[in-house]
């Protein structure tokens, strides 16, 4: 489904990332763990098609398109989708007529009819319920006023209802308590399936005792530097990520 | 990969959409103004002796006046000998016009079709009432003797002078004197036609009553004057609408609209103010100097006014309240939207005289391209106004780093016991916000107008529903070629 290969990023002459590979098929769950300035929010930008980078080199497949000569919205129609570290507010307009402004024009490039008010307000609900979010997230605009809590929700609900192939969620379980941490969980297990993968960019190991990965890779200074299944994970609680940098340095 | 500035730059041109010119036959009379143009004005309207002697009255105080350099405007200095004053299609002669809408020359029909206004009262099934007015006259009111059942006067000004001439004498003035300004002086001498509405005691207007101004003919000004009386305990929602050609020179729109409300009667009056902006390089549009105000004379009246400004190459507008009435209330909703190199300066007054008169001012000023949108606005307390209570909220949003917001708010307070709240902000569309939407898959054209529109909607909810959709798209459109 997404297959990346010798990814380079620079972003005011620094150098972020510097030849990353990564090869995710569909259905399949990456974590990618790293340490602060790994490049973990960057690689997020990168496939979402964010403009601030210098340069980019090397090569983003996506379902046999070049990803990188996408436009965002047209990375956001093909099926990837970025739930955020954080969401921006955008006073005055409502959460879910924006919602349904997304719905549809994904569905419109689907060749899907849009979805009435009706049609999608019953979809919208159901999908509230599952989330357990409350009736106020209808009325209020973009994340206005919401706390940390309520727009990571937030994310994941419009992530239920864009139906996304590839989902990156970009520290989402930053700024969770332990009962938001396990509803938003839910949320992304509930997505799971054969034909959707993700990719979880965290910093620590406790979103993925909720979301088992298929796969753990440790990004640091702008590359993969180890691979392996979820058991990584805990080892890396354990011994922490500068036992990764030693083994890089010494192996 | 486009910026977001870049693609606000991409955004299709659509065109002003109203910019077409209809071919009719008009009566013009020479450009300039002087006694005998007013004198021949007045006589072709067959006006009485009162309108004649006020006009000109009108006329030597405008002479003795001097045009206003305050606002934050600049425009080539105007010739007012240059101007047409008077222009009228041939159809609409005096005497010879259409006795009913079946008559109306098709030509114009054709015109109001295509600005989306029916003239057909049949086809309307909106209960909105229209007076619609072409460069000088109005060429026709629909459900007059509808209106004039229940006691409701909804006519062109003209009739109003021949038919209601004491209710003219009465009001004609009263809330805008001659001397106000320039601009009322010279709407005083040369005013052309307009619309008259009264609304009677205890009765509540059961349609949306309009007024829709086009200019057609070249070279003219149009200076009309609106007039609405709402007597004790009545209620009346008026809806104004206005565009113009598409041209390169720039015309002159100078009207006076007067509004009085009595004990307890309520008055709202909506305005979507599309006259044509000038292209993108600013040349030609309307120039719309307009005095607007109301008069909260009697207990607990209310006059709210609610303005969508989108058109004009320049705009000069401030719609007022004097809260003389105890208990009175005066709103002023607005939003101004400047785009490539239009002007505007606009905002409101509130003059507190009433005991516990309250005033409510929202404003929202988008600019983008070289717009410069400034936000003038005054609260003054007198020392009568026991109680008095005012909120303003100012806020401006940019679009690209070439435009401008410039907020005055002026404060006088008289009475301590006033209660005065003001509050201002200024923000910018941020990548993020754009982005945000386009990670959703929304275009980068829908995300500025929701984000717009998100901004406007304080605003946007204090219009008629179908009035609401007919803004929403018009800041959408005013917004394309829009440049960062």
């Amino acid at each position: 489904m997404l297959s990346i290969h010798d990814l380079k990023a620079k972003v005011d002459g620094k150098n972020i990332l510097k030849g990353l590979n990564l090869e995710i098929k569909a259905g399949e769950v990456h974590a990618i763990m790293g340490p602060n300035g790994a490049g973990k929010s960057t690689l997020s930008n990168v496939l979402a098609g964010r403009d601030v980078f210098e340069s980019i080199e090397g090569k983003v497949t996506f379902q046999g398109k070049n990803l990188l000569d996408l436009e965002p919205e047209a990375r956001a129609r093909e099926g990837v989708f970025l739930a955020f570290q954080y969401p921006v507010e955008i006073p005055g307009v409502g959460n879910l007529y924006f919602l349904r402004a997304a719905v549809n024009s994904v569905r419109r490039s689907r060749g899907q009819s849009e979805l009435d008010a009706m049609d999608f307000l019953t979809l919208a609900k159901q999908k509230m319920r599952d989330l357990q979010m409350d009736q106020k997230f209808q009325e209020r605009s973009v994340n206005e006023g919401f706390s940390g809590g309520e727009k990571k929700r937030n994310e994941i609900f419009q992530m239920a209802m864009l139906e996304p192939k590839l989902c990156v969620l970009d520290e989402t379980d930053s700024g969770l308590d332990i009962d938001a941490l396990r509803v938003v969980a839910d949320g992304v297990n509930r997505l799971r399936s054969s034909e959707r993968s993700f990719l979880l960019i965290t910093h620590y190991q406790r979103l993925l005792d909720y979301i088992v990965p298929d796969y753990v890779h440790v990004l640091a200074d702008g590359k993969i530097v180890k691979s392996g299944g979820k058991e990584l994970a805990l080892e890396l609680e354990k011994k922490g990520y500068q036992w990764v940098g030693q083994k890089e340095t010494n192996g | 990969m486009s910026t977001p500035n870049q693609a606000i730059k991409d955004i299709a041109a659509k065109d002003y959409q109203y910019g077409f010119v209809t071919d009719i036959e008009a009566e013009t009379v020479a450009p300039g103004i002087n006694e005998d143009i007013i004198r021949l004005i007045s006589s072709k309207k067959n006006e009485p002796q009162f309108m004649l002697d006020w006009r000109l009255k009108a006329f030597q105080v405008w002479q003795k006046m001097k045009e206003p350099n305050w606002a934050n405007v600049h425009y080539p200095k105007i010739n007012y000998q240059d101007i047409i004053y008077y222009s009228a299609p041939k159809s609409m002669k005096p005497g010879e016009g259409p006795k009913n809408l079946d008559e109306i020359d098709p030509e114009l029909r054709k015109m109001f079709d295509k600005l989306g206004i029916s003239l057909n009262e049949q086809k309307r099934l909106s209960g909105i009432a229209v007076d619609a007015v072409v460069d000088s006259v109005s060429v026709a009111t629909t459900f007059k003797s509808k209106l004039k059942e229940i006691g409701v006067i909804f006519c062109s000004f003209s009739e109003a002078v021949l038919e209601y001439p004491e209710l003219i004498q009465k009001y004609l003035g009263s809330v805008v004197p001659v001397a106000d300004n320039y601009f009322s002086a010279l709407n005083s001498a040369a005013f052309t036609d307009g619309s008259f509405c009264f609304i009677p005691k205890g009765v509540k207007c059961p349609m949306e009553l309009s007024t829709y101004f086009r200019i057609n003919a070249s070279g003219t000004g149009q200076f009309e004057r609106t007039l609405i009386v709402a007597e004790e305990d009545s209620y009346v929602s008026y809806l104004e609408g206005c565009t113009a050609p598409r041209r390169d020179e720039n015309q002159l729109h100078a009207a006076v609209v007067e509004i009085v409300a009595l004990d307890r009667a309520q008055v709202k009056y909506a305005t979507v103010q599309n006259w044509y902006p000038g292209d993108k390089d600013g040349k030609g549009g309307i120039y719309n100097f307009v005095t607007k105000r109301g008069r909260c004379k009697g207990v607990s009246s209310k006059i709210s006014w609610t303005q969508v400004e989108t058109g004009s190459a320049i705009t000069w507008k401030y719609p007022s309240v004097m809260l003389e009435g105890d208990n009175s209330v005066g709103e002023f909703y607005s939003i101004a939207l400047t785009n490539h190199f239009q002007q505007a300066d606009t905002g409101t007054k509130m003059v507190h005289i009433g005991k516990n008169t309250k005033s409510t001012i929202i404003s929202k000023g988008i600019s983008a391209g070289r717009g410069q949108n400034t936000y003038r606005g005054l609260v003054a307390i007198q020392k009568s106004a026991e109680g008095a209570r005012n909120y303003s909220q100012c806020d401006s949003l940019l679009l690209g780093d070439k435009c401008g917001a410039h907020t005055f708010p002026y404060l006088q307070v008289k009475n301590e016991s006033a209660q005065v709240e003001h509050e201002a902000s200024t923000s910018k569309i941020s990548e993020d916000q754009i982005f945000y939407c386009k990670q959703r898959g929304i275009s980068e054209e829908d995300a500025v107008s929701m984000i717009v529109n998100g901004f406007c909607k304080d605003v946007l909810k204090k219009l008629p529903m179908e009035f609401a959709v007919e803004a929403q798209k018009l800041l959408g459109v005013s917004l394309e070629g829009s440049v960062g």
